[in-house]
Parts: structure tokens; sequence; C-alpha cells
């Protein structure tokens, strides 16, 4: 009788716990990402998982990432957070950050240890470019060109120069309609060293550099504004050669088998990753962080990069992408021979400055 | 209008007679009233009720479309995020004439440093430093950087106060000092209060905690309005007891400033030991400037353009964004054009206007013999026809818009046809898109429908018999369809160009895909503005003046055409 007793006090105990602990959490979770097949990589790799885990909850998506810094802004100002969790560039997470509309956190709190050991902060290390960002994977912007429209008789394009060289590459190249990337490119290839780049930029007189260099193959340029369109020009035959992200030429090559091959040289790093809003409730808020420490664990990073070219941002990740993958991946050695880091500070200075000389110069 | 008239014997249009002067008095109604003040009233209540039947529309027009629309465009010339955010730095900076070359006088530094530690507690210097930064590069990462580096200095001088007494890093001991004995002084609380509330944009509730004394708050002003500033947002943002924490770094700051120039002998209040402590040892506390602070942590804090942007754009409102909107700039020594290789709003805005004409035109060309043809076919094949008209509509946007890509480029289908009938060689097929051509010709046939539709309505309404009467009395087809059914047609026209002009003016997907670099309009940089650059105060700014542009060419377009001669059907 008293064992009885005891035992069923007990599971009330055990009950009340845990309807305590799930009342805790919202039961509902908006996520923000990219749609497509990142958006699918990332509903394999942990959000599927964490759903078998968590019946009760339910997810709904919202495909808004490319248009999260002004969307956030806007429901900031309407005093109606609706967001849970919202992927974006780290570019966006720093002014997003900036403007105080993405809570600050502290990674070894909030995320897990690494399964080797280390702790979140080291494992991560410093790809967490801004007090509010907890990056996911490393993708980069690099070229692809149509192996069959290589000249005959000269070596396939292997340096970012080749896209300025139209005597011996001629054709119409694909390059995105913002300055970031193709003022860097251009100040390499008209001579100005790698750790210079920056300083050069920063002066009037090397703005002036890097659009006369672009100046150069102008009329031979069609300019992209979604990711999409580059790996399509591609596939049209409408370019030779493009710059875009390189899971979307992963597709490309791999699942549409097109004659199109990556040239490596001089891609720039940028990062993708999750920040959570300023503002949640308690509940959406703990649903949100139990969300964030299964979904950037160790394994679930690794796990993402079976669906996707993109390096998972956890060092202790990168032993488990599967082999197949690696030789996709921006990050394999033989792929980062020659690398560039996008640099957040210098873009959150000059964005508006030198995009107002690039608009201008490009309506010109 | 009849119920009106039963309220006096007499109707309606004997009340014209009311206001001749020869009548004896005023016409009365049944009731002895003046019969002008009782319809009047009957009329009031008539409109009154008519009123409450459209208000819910009126209201939600109001609330859902005119109010946004005005906030939105009331963003184009504010600007108070520099005054609310830097209060005493923009007051203090009044004085100071950038024209001399030299950086600002160390009380505007030492204003700025206070005003700059609360806002980066409050986290709000970055939202200023992006602000500024739309007119001078490079001020975004000095404040977020400053901010991260504002802390040290406090710091450095708690080591050298605690080595005189300990109890220096102590928030009990603070608040003791701070909180003084005799007379309070709640009012510099509340004006800290106010100045946090401006900066936040939030409502603060609640009780502070905390109010020091006369005699304190006239010893120690810096310290006091530091400590106060902790003690607001401690009490009020984080809920915290003021008593039971360790002051934020700027009292450490104060405190040294004040007692630079306070003399405490005389004081009393509690731990005026400590203090007199302190005033002792100053000479031997190793002090910083808070210019040479600033200039550590960036060496741009003493470049006096700087000083003279923050001076530029201190006034609660400001002409700036519109000034950017039409390639010019407000600077420090007054308005100026911007560089010859930033202007691109101007051209931007001819270009919308030019090639919003330009489809306009097209529609009218392309749509009006299908609008003929609609009006005037036997009704079978005029409703076949009508469903191809109608069908562009069903599409998607972007299908349509993509569809042109497929057509219109370069590998795309009507190359691949010329190329094969010979008619352009494989090496130089023709450039029809990503270009101002691809623009017209994909916007000419979405739009299309807007035109014809209008036409076809009013085209509907001309009887066919006046063409045929022309002709009998020996008009040539020309003739009679120039002079005859043309001019009846035109008020169709008009609406229909009206329709598709405004329409035009503010498309942005289609040019965006198509237009490449020479197809785009003002209204992509509007977007861009919006969604991208997040510099709401221009894209604004450019809104508004499209719209103004819109309106002044409807006017026009009423002076010289009549809005009266515009008919949907």
């Amino acid at each position: 009788m008293k064992l009885t007793k005891t035992l069923l006090a007990g599971t009330a105990l055990a009950m009340s716990a845990g309807v305590a602990s799930a009342q805790d959490m919202a039961n509902d979770m908006t996520i923000v990402s990219w749609g497509g097949a990142y958006q699918s990589s990332q509903l394999k790799a942990y959000v599927e998982p964490y759903m078998a885990e968590h019946p009760e909850v339910t997810v709904t998506w919202d495909e808004s990432s490319n248009e999260a810094v002004a969307k956030l802004r806007a429901m900031n100002e309407a005093g109606n957070i609706t967001w849970d969790l919202v992927d974006v560039v780290a570019a966006d997470a720093i002014r997003l950050c900036d403007e105080g509309l993405a809570m600050e956190y502290d990674p070894d709190e909030l995320l897990a240890k690494g399964d080797d050991g280390s702790s979140a902060s080291d494992d991560f290390g410093d790809l967490i470019v801004s007090d509010c960002y907890i990056p996911q994977i490393v993708y980069s912007t690099t070229f692809g060109y149509r192996t069959d429209m290589v000249p005959e008789g000269v070596d396939a394009p292997s340096n970012i120069c080749d896209v300025f060289d139209l005597q011996k590459y001629p054709g119409k190249r694909a390059l995105e309609k913002r300055p970031i990337n193709n003022m860097e490119w251009a100040l390499l290839c008209d001579g100005v060293a790698k750790d210079e780049v920056y300083d050069v930029l920063g002066t009037p007189e090397g703005q002036e550099r890097a659009l006369a260099k672009l100046g150069t193959i102008k009329d031979d340029v069609i300019w992209w504004s979604a990711g999409a369109d580059t790996p399509q020009l591609l596939a049209d035959g409408e370019v030779f050669m493009g710059s875009t992200y390189n899971g979307r030429l992963y597709s490309v090559i791999v699942e549409q088998k097109q004659p199109v091959a990556m040239m490596w040289d001089a891609q720039v790093y940028d990062l993708d990753g999750w920040i959570i809003p300023e503002g949640l409730d308690e509940a959406h808020l703990a649903r949100v962080k139990d969300f964030v420490l299964f979904a950037t664990d160790t394994k679930r990073l690794a796990d993402q990069a079976k669906y996707i070219s993109y390096g998972p941002a956890r060092k202790s990740s990168a032993p488990m992408v599967p082999e197949d993958m690696k030789e996709h991946m921006p990050t394999d050695p033989a792929n980062a021979t020659n690398t560039f880091l996008y640099n957040y500070e210098f873009w959150a200075d000059y964005r508006d400055d030198i995009d107002a000389k690039f608009q201008s110069w490009l309506a010109q | 209008m009849s119920d009106t008239t039963q309220t006096g014997p007499i109707d309606m249009g004997s009340s014209a007679g009311n206001g001749k002067g020869d009548k004896p008095g005023p016409m009365l109604a049944a009731d002895g009233r003046p019969l002008k003040r009782s319809l009047n009233r009957a009329l009031r209540r008539q409109k009154l009720r008519a009123l409450a039947l459209i208000a819910p529309l009126l209201i939600f027009v109001l609330l859902t479309f005119i109010a946004p629309i005005a906030d939105m465009l009331f963003r184009s010339v504010e600007n108070d995020i520099v005054s609310n955010t830097l209060p005493s730095t923009t007051e203090a900076l009044e004085g100071w004439d950038h024209t001399t070359g030299e950086a600002p006088s160390e009380a505007v530094f030492e204003d700025f440093y206070f005003d700059l530690f609360l806002a980066s507690e409050a986290k709000e210097h970055t939202k200023l430093g992006t602000r500024l930064n739309y007119e001078k590069t490079g001020v975004s990462s000095m404040f977020r950087s400053t901010g991260r580096g504002l802390d040290d200095i406090g710091d450095d001088y708690l080591d050298q106060l605690e080595v005189i007494d300990k109890r220096w890093g102590d928030g009990a001991f603070w608040y003791a000092l701070m909180s003084g004995t005799g007379t309070p002084a709640p009012e510099v609380v509340k004006a800290r209060r106010k100045v946090l509330t401006r900066m936040s944009g939030d409502v603060l509730t609640g009780d502070v905690g905390f109010a020091p004394s006369n005699a304190i708050a006239t010893l120690l002003p810096t310290t006091v309005r530091a400590y106060s500033d902790f003690a607001v947002y401690t009490a009020l943002v984080d809920g915290k007891d003021v008593a039971k924490r360790d002051p934020w770094e700027s009292v450490y700051v104060g405190l040294i400033l004040d007692l630079n120039k306070a003399d405490v002998s005389g004081y009393t209040g509690p731990e005026a030991d400590a203090l007199k402590a302190v005033k002792a040892a100053l000479p031997e506390i190793k002090q910083v400037s808070l210019q040479s602070f600033f200039q550590s942590e960036d060496k741009d804090w003493v470049d006096p353009s700087v000083w003279a942007t923050i001076q530029t754009y201190s006034p609660k409102y400001t002409s700036g964004y519109f000034l950017n909107a039409i390639d010019m700039q407000l600077t420090p020594d007054g308005i100026q054009m911007r560089p010859e290789n930033e202007q691109i709003y101007i051209m931007l805005f001819k270009r919308t206007l030019f090639m919003s004409m330009m489809i306009m035109g097209s529609c009218i060309l392309l749509g009006y013999p299908v609008a003929w043809l609609l009006a005037n076919l036997p009704s079978k094949s005029a409703n076949l026809l009508m469903i191809l008209v109608l069908l562009p509509f069903w599409t998607s946007l972007l299908v349509r818009t993509s569809a042109w890509k497929v057509m219109l480029q370069q590998q795309g289908v009507i190359n691949d046809v010329l190329v094969w009938l010979g008619l352009v060689s494989d090496g130089d097929r023709l450039v029809m898109i990503n270009n101002q051509f691809g623009t017209i010709v994909a916007m000419t046939h979405i739009l299309l429908p807007f035109m014809i539709l209008p036409l076809y309505s009013v085209m509907q309404t001309i009887p066919p018999t006046y063409l045929r009467a022309a002709k009998s009395l020996g008009a040539t087809n020309w003739t009679a369809f120039w002079r005859v059914y043309f001019p009846q047609s035109i008020p169709g026209i008009g609406a229909g160009s009206i329709l598709v002009f405004i329409l035009s003016i503010g498309y942005y997907i289609t040019p965006e895909i198509v237009g490449g670099t020479t197809g785009t309009f003002i209204s992509n940089r509007i977007a861009y503005h919006i969604s991208s650059s997040l510099n709401w105060g221009l894209g604004a700014a450019l809104g508004a003046i499209l719209l103004a542009c819109v309106l002044i060419l409807y006017w026009a377009y009423d002076r010289i055409v009549g809005i009266d001669n515009v008919k949907l059907g």
C-alpha cells in the first residue's frame, strides 16, 4: 500500500514536472530561411529529427531571409515579432545586432560543447562574427564556367584574373549587381596584393581603380541579383563564366549534370547562421533555445553537409563530413588554396558610399 | 431628399426665396422655427447618417492606407535620432565652429562620453552610427568599436580608487554617497529618465528608488548625472535594485572629473571622508583627457569633419534625405552637388518617366486595334478574344517575366529562329534583354490589358451608325475614323494611359529581372533602400518625389485634357 502510494506520488510528481516543462516552452516555432535546396538541407538535417523527438512541436517556415533585416525592423516598430528564429548571412546579422533587433547570447551557455570536448566558443572560433550570431555553415561566392565554351588550345580558366581576360577567354560573364566581391576581385587582378585590398579600396582612388578594372569587361557582363540567375545563365549558355554561391554551382554540376566546372580561385568565404529576434516571449524563447542547442551540435551540422555542399561552421564537425561531399566543400584544402574572407567591418562602413559609386557607374 | 421636406409644410423649391430681403421675416416651418435652420438640421442628420454608414470604410482606409503612407513619407524629413541619442553633445556642439579645423573642446568630449555611455548601455549607439554613416563613411564602425571600449577608462580609475579605499567598488557605498542627506533633488533623476525615454522610445514606468540630495547634486554634478543614468536604467529597464548594484564605469569617470573642480572640504554628508581622501590623493591618480581617450579608441574622433557631420545633422528635421534624393548633399558648408561619380537619382527619375511614357505609347499602339476588334467582332469571337486578353492577367507576373527572358535572351527562342532563318549570324545575336528594350517589351506585355479594357468599354458605347453615317455623307474610311470614331474613343485612351503610366512608374520586379543596368527604374533604388541598405529616410524621400511627380502629371493632364474626359466605361 505504502509502496503504491509512493509510486503514485512519484508518477504524479514526474508527470507534473513533465507538464510544467512542456508548458514553459511554446509548441509552435516560426523559422525564417531561404527556401530551396538550403532550406531542405536544414529540414532534413535537424528540423525533422527535432520534430521526431518532440512530436508536439509544429514548425512554420517563412522564406524571407533575403529581406529579413527590413521585415524584422518593421515588426519591431509595430511591436509584434512573429518570427522565432531567423537564418541570415553574417553581414545582416551584424546589422540586426547593431540595430538592437537580434538577441545577444553567450555561446558557451546556449550552444552545445563540441563532440571533441571543446567549448562552443572555441569550436566555432572566429566565425562568431557578432555577439548575436550563431553560425551554421561556411559558403563561398566563386566562379563556375562552361567547359564546352573554353576556346580550343587554351587551358581551362583557373585564375581569378581569367575573368578579366577577354582576349584569352572571350564570352559573357555573370557578376552580381553590387560592389561587394566584384571590387575586391578587380583590385586583385589590377595588381593589388591580397592583404592590401581593403586598404586600397578604402580610398577614393582605389575605388576608381577597381571600377576602371571592372570597366574593361563591363560590356560583356550580365549583372545578376538573385543567386539562381548565374546557374540558369550557365545552363542556357548565355554566359561563359559567372559568380554565384558554390552550393548553386554544385547543383548545376552534380544534380543537373551540366557541362560546368568550378573555378575556386579567390573564392570569398561568407557565413550563414541563425539569429534570435530580440523581444521574444519566454515560452517561445525557451523553445528556440532548446531547438538551437539541438540544431547546432557537432552531429547535426555535419549532417547538413550530406545534403548541401556547404562547410559546417564547427571545427569538430569537419571530420564527420561524408567523403563524397568533401571535394565540393569550399573549405576542402584542394579548393582553398587561394581564399578571401568577406570583410564585414569594412563593408559595414563603406557599403553605402561604394554602392552609390558602383550604381552610378553601372548606370552610365 | 423627399424625407427632408416633411419637416415643414413648404417644399424645397420655396426655400430659395428664403434669402430674399423683401420678405417680412424668415420663413417658418410648422414647429415655428425658421425653415432654413430646420431644413439644415434635417440635412445634417442625413449627412451624419450617411457618414456613419461609410465610417467603417473611411476609418479602415485611413488606418491601413493613408496613415502608414504618411508615416513612411514622414521619415524623409525625420532626424531626431541624433539629438535623442546625444542630447548633451548636440547642445554643447552648438557653440563649436567647424571652420577652425580643430576638434571640439574637452567639454564637448565630456558630454559625448556620458551620452555615448548611456546610449551604448541601451544599445542605441550603433543605430546612430548607421544613421550617420549614410552621411559620412566610416562613422558606423567608430560608434560600434568605441562603444565596446567605453568601460576601459572607468575601470582604470576604479583600480586606482580602490587602492585609496576598497569601498569605491561597492554598490551600497555608492548608493549612500549619492543619496546623501538633506533636501533631495529628484529633478536630476527625472531629467535623466526623460533622456532615456526619448533615446530608447520605450515608455519607462515605475519607481527608480533613488534621489540625490541637493548638496551632493551641486557638489558633484557630473557624477550624480552619470549615477542617475545608471539608477534609471538599472531600476526601470533591468528591473533591479539600484542600492545593491555596482555603478557603471562612467560614474568613476564623473567622480574624477568633478573632484578636479569641486571643493569637498566643507561637505558633511555620508562618506564625506572617503571623498576627501580621494581629493587629497588626486595628484597621484593618473588621469586621461577624454579627447585623448577617444583618440586612442579611434583616431578619427579628433577629425573635425566627423563632428561637423554630427553638428549638421543635429536638428530634429533635416532636408538631407531629400537633397540626397536629387543628387545633392547637405554638408557643413551648405548644400552642394554630389560628386559626379555618385550622381544617379535625377538620371533614374528621368529614365523612369521616359520609359513609362514609352510603355504607355506602345500600349496605346498595340491596344487600340485589339480593343477595336473586341468592340466590333461578333460576340462569339469577341468573347474568345477577350479571354486571350485576360489570360495574361491570370498568369503569375514572375512567370510572364521569366518567359520573356526565355524568348529574348541571346540563346533564346527569337534569336534561334533568326539565326535559323539566316537573318543574323550566330556570332552576333541580337541583345534584346537586360537593357531598356527588354524592360519596355516585358512591361508593355504585362500592362497591355490595363489599356485594352478601358478602351474596349468606351468603344462599345460608340454607336456603329455614326461611322456608317459619316461614310454615307461621303467621308473616306480614314476621315470617318479620324474625324468621327477616334475623338469619341479618346476618353478610353485617357483612362488607359493614366492606368498604364501610373502602374509602370512604380514597377520594380520586372525591370529588376529584365532591365539589366540601363533598364532599371527609380523604384528599384527605392526597393534597395527599403530592404537592403535600410536607409528608409532616403527611400521615403525618393518615394515622396515619385508621388509628387505623379500628382503633378495628373494635374497637368487634368488641365490639358480634362479629367472629365476619362471614362472607364
